[in-house]
């Protein structure tokens, strides 16, 4: 147990600065982007001099981009993300109202490519060569060079335009009055679609290294032995080739992690689904400086807790893993 | 309804329909409205602020309009081109100094205190004076509201002012909120700004940010019998592509403000149950412009000006960019405007021959390359049409040997680029008119405007007789006069050509066969949906 704790010190520490690193970089890169949120609000609104100058005033862009950006460090400092600029609230209410969406398409897309892509993984490496292993290689490849949005698109037209076994969108139905196991349901009705365009894309990366491990280790001394043996063709593939093939996979998990925020954007788009992603992007282009800070510190913590988990679990599968650490 | 159905789109490219389609009468249904139902309808932003008496924006209207509600509405048939909404009935004096409305008794509040013309006092000076976009320039002489009795309200200016201005301005400009829940704190702060309490046929109930917004029926309402629905939900829909799906899905009833792209219009017009509606939204005429930077000696030429007019081929836009959904424009007034359009200005056919003559005699001459000189052109990124039409400007100007380098931005980076930093010499804006030349036409060619003021001259532009023709116009009272000298204004910006009007277009609804009285009055995407019901 000592092991892990020391880990997760070790872990929190250099989070600290990585996240300070972030914010200042996605703070200079926002302000460097030409236009600010008054030139973007009103697009919408037009107005004259004297109206765009109160509006810079009351949204504090009149200041310095140093003392704004002192400003923020001085709040971040008491856990204060401030105040969004274009929904006049505050952005910890704004983050948190979404984050569970996003989430909970996260997390089912990352179960799906992670529990179907191993299992299929295992499933063509039991036969290395075979038929099965050069068609779901091929086949998985195809799904990852997709665009995730015009997957979003095919099965929106598919199973939501024509079928009409599932929504076009959003996360539940609209103000329907659901309660408990029903609205469970509905928003699992709801994720069917988007967890499947984000999930499929994502498939293909475990599957191939789930297959590639295991080809690997089907050439190792053990597996031979295991042979020897007279153990099960069933019981080598599982319990000696496929578990030893697993550990590169869970690395894998925490570096996907970071990559599923990038791709729910586009996802989140596509569906309606009003998460994090669909959020940074409106941020983006109402250039709502502290919004989107907000969002890419609350990513940056959701990837740096989420590698942590991996490094504790890796911890425990592997009894190599933080060994050195913990007797240092 | 054959009227509705997408074979207009062919006529619609004559301009002679656009201009005859506001003259029409009402399209009624002879059906007797059906109670009850939930619309369900697309909406494609979030506007930050739902205050429509601070925010006169068509995206807050759309759905703020049905909670709040404006002294007048436009109407295709009314007297002026207005129906009476808050007010009954409205007045200039003949100095031009006072306007005395008649208001409505009766009507409530959606928290159930009386609407009186103490609101209307309120309104107008605490927020249509000082904090409105377009009520900044309009009651910018507004002195008093006098209230003699609780169904009166008298608006004094302190220089004269127009009266059709004022009553141009009436169905954007005039939404009422109500005083005892602004009077109280700073009025941008107040959290009736994110949930609006009106008089209007719907209250405002929930928003769930990133979702949906439902509005629930008023049963208090003036209206005899209205509204029929009894709920109206828009639901959030950020994917361009998303409103079409949801529809054939049948989820949602309708989508407006051109939700789907014109690109998809032909093929969803042939679903059954859909319809395609071109009407309803005369009153919100989008024109196509090239703005110009004259701070560049080549632009400061008319010869280069009317050169570069000279080689838009206008319907060529019309049909291949708007797909005939638009027509094509001749000066800074839509045809489709009743009052003040004329078609007596000086016009530029298509002809590149003439335009390279034109460059040739500017003294513009083909360098060894073919190119005579190069510029930077912004098309704005607000609109697909805005775009595209950027795309084919660039085209049309090699024709005629300008070399123009297209530089797109996202919206906020246009609007700093163009009415900021001036760092354009050509640029495609979608300015609106809005009824009357005075709200937000003239200020496109007028001069003197302060930097980063958008939709306005920040192309350097200065022509002191024109100047001097807006200022007269913004003080004539008589109509009459005032109409015709926003003619003789058309005439002398086509001849001069600060900017060039391209085309004009509007919005297309698509709709499911069951809604019912879409589209009856010329601001309709935007109005309070009272008579809307729904079949089945």
């Amino acid at each position: 147990m000592t092991r892990a704790v020391i880990l997760v010190r070790r872990r929190l520490v250099g989070s600290i600065f990585v996240l300070l690193i972030v914010v200042i970089g996605t703070f200079l890169l926002l302000e460097a982007a030409p236009g600010d949120a008054v030139d973007a609000y009103i697009v919408s609104t037009g107005g004259d001099a004297g109206m765009i100058e109160l509006l810079r005033h009351r949204w504090g862009l009149d200041q310095t981009e140093l003392t704004r950006l002192a400003n923020y460090l001085w709040a971040l400092l008491h856990l204060d993300l401030g105040q969004s600029v274009t929904f006049s609230r505050p952005i910890r209410d704004v983050i948190l109202e979404r984050l569970p969406n996003t989430l909970l398409l996260m997390g089912s897309a990352t179960a799906l490519s992670f529990g179907l892509g191993s299992a299929l993984g295992i499933y063509a490496g039991a036969r290395p060569g075979s038929f099965r292993d050069r068609f779901l290689s091929v086949g998985s490849l195809a799904l990852y060079a997709v665009p995730g949005f015009w997957l979003g698109l095919v099965l929106i037209i598919v199973f939501a335009v024509d079928l009409r076994w599932f929504p076009i969108g959003g996360i539940e139905s609209i103000a329907s009055a659901r309660t408990g196991l029903d609205r469970a349901a509905d928003i699992a009705r709801h994720l069917v679609l988007p967890v499947s365009a984000l999930g499929f894309i994502y498939l293909a990366l475990y599957l191939r290294m789930m297959r590639a491990g295991m080809a690997e280790v089907w050439r190792q001394d053990f597996v031979l032995a295991a042979r020897a043996r007279g153990l099960s063709r069933r019981r080598i593939v599982l319990a000696h080739v496929a578990r030893n093939a697993l550990l590169p996979l869970v690395t894998m998990l925490g570096l996907q992690s970071a990559q599923m925020l990038g791709g729910s954007v586009v996802i989140e788009s596509v569906f309606s689904v009003p998460g994090l992603g669909r959020l940074a992007q409106e941020a983006v282009a109402a250039r709502d400086t502290p919004l989107l800070l907000g969002i890419i510190l609350i990513s940056a913590v959701l990837v740096v807790i989420i590698n942590l988990l991996v490094d504790i679990a890796y911890a425990f599968l592997d009894p190599r893993v933080g060994a050195s650490e913990a007797g240092a | 309804m054959p009227e509705f159905t997408i074979s207009r789109r062919t006529m619609l490219a004559g301009s002679a329909l656009l201009l005859a389609s506001t003259a029409m009468p009402t399209i009624g249904s002879a059906q007797t409205p059906k109670k009850g139902g939930r619309l369900v309808v697309a909406a494609d932003s979030e506007p930050r602020n739902l205050n429509p008496a601070i925010v006169a924006s068509n995206g807050v209207f759309f759905i703020s309009s049905k909670i709040v509600e404006p002294l007048a509405e436009a109407s295709f048939d009314g007297k002026d081109g207005l129906d009476p909404r808050l007010a009954l009935s409205w007045e200039g004096a003949a100095d031009g100094l006072s306007v005395t409305f008649k208001l409505r008794e009766g009507v409530k509040w959606h928290d159930g205190k009386p609407f009186t013309s103490g609101d209307v006092a309120f309104s107008a000076l605490h927020i249509w004076k000082p904090l409105q976009n377009l009520g900044r320039t309009v009651f910018k002489d507004l002195e008093a509201v006098d209230t003699p009795d609780e169904a009166t309200a008298v608006f004094k200016f302190a220089k004269p002012t127009p009266f059709q201005l004022i009553r141009n301005a009436l169905p954007a400009l005039s939404s009422v909120v109500p005083k005892h829940i602004y009077e109280t704190g700073k009025i941008e702060d107040n959290p009736a700004n994110n949930a609006p309490v009106g008089t209007g046929p719907f209250k405002f109930a929930e928003y769930k940010p990133g979702e949906y917004y439902r509005l629930e029926k008023n049963t208090d309402y003036w209206g005899k019998d209205e509204p029929y629905l009894d709920e109206i939900i828009y639901q959030v829909l950020p994917d361009r592509t998303a409103a079409a799906s949801a529809l054939e899905a049948e989820e949602i009833h309708l989508a407006a403000f051109s939700a789907v792209p014109l690109a998809d219009l032909d093929r969803i017009s042939k679903v059954p149950g859909l319809k395609v509606i071109t009407k309803g939204y005369e009153g919100l005429t989008y024109q196509l412009v090239v703005e110009i930077n004259h701070r560049r000696k080549e632009l400061a030429d008319l010869k280069v000006r009317q050169a570069i007019a000279h080689a838009i081929d206008k319907n060529f836009v019309v049909k291949t960019v708007f797909l005939g959904y638009a027509a094509t424009a001749t000066g800074p007034v839509p045809k489709n405007d009743p009052q003040f359009y004329t078609a007596d200005v000086p016009t530029y056919a298509f002809d590149v021959a003439k335009a390279n003559t034109l460059l040739d005699e500017a003294g513009y001459s083909r360098g060894d390359d073919g190119k005579r000189f190069s510029l930077k052109l912004l098309p704005a990124p607000y609109f697909n049409e805005t775009k595209q039409f950027g795309d084919y400007l660039r085209q049309a100007l090699a024709a005629v040997g300008i070399d123009a380098q297209l530089v797109n931005n996202d919206s906020a980076a246009h609007i700093k680029a163009v009415y900021t930093d001036h760092a354009f010499d050509l640029a495609v804006g979608p300015p609106v008119f809005r009824g009357d030349p005075a709200i937000s036409t003239t200020i496109l060619v007028q001069s003197g405007i302060p930097d980063g003021v958008p939709f306005s001259n920040q192309g350097g532009y200065k022509n002191a007789e024109l100047d001097a023709l807006i200022a007269t116009a913004s003080e004539t009272l008589d109509t009459a006069a005032r109409t015709e000298l926003y003619k003789e204004f058309q005439r002398k910006v086509a001849a001069d050509l600060p900017l060039i009007n391209v085309a004009e277009w509007s919005f297309i609804s698509v709709a499911r066969d069951t809604v019912k009285n879409i589209a009856n009055n010329p601001r309709w995407a935007v109005s309070n949906w009272a008579d809307t019901w729904l079949e089945g």
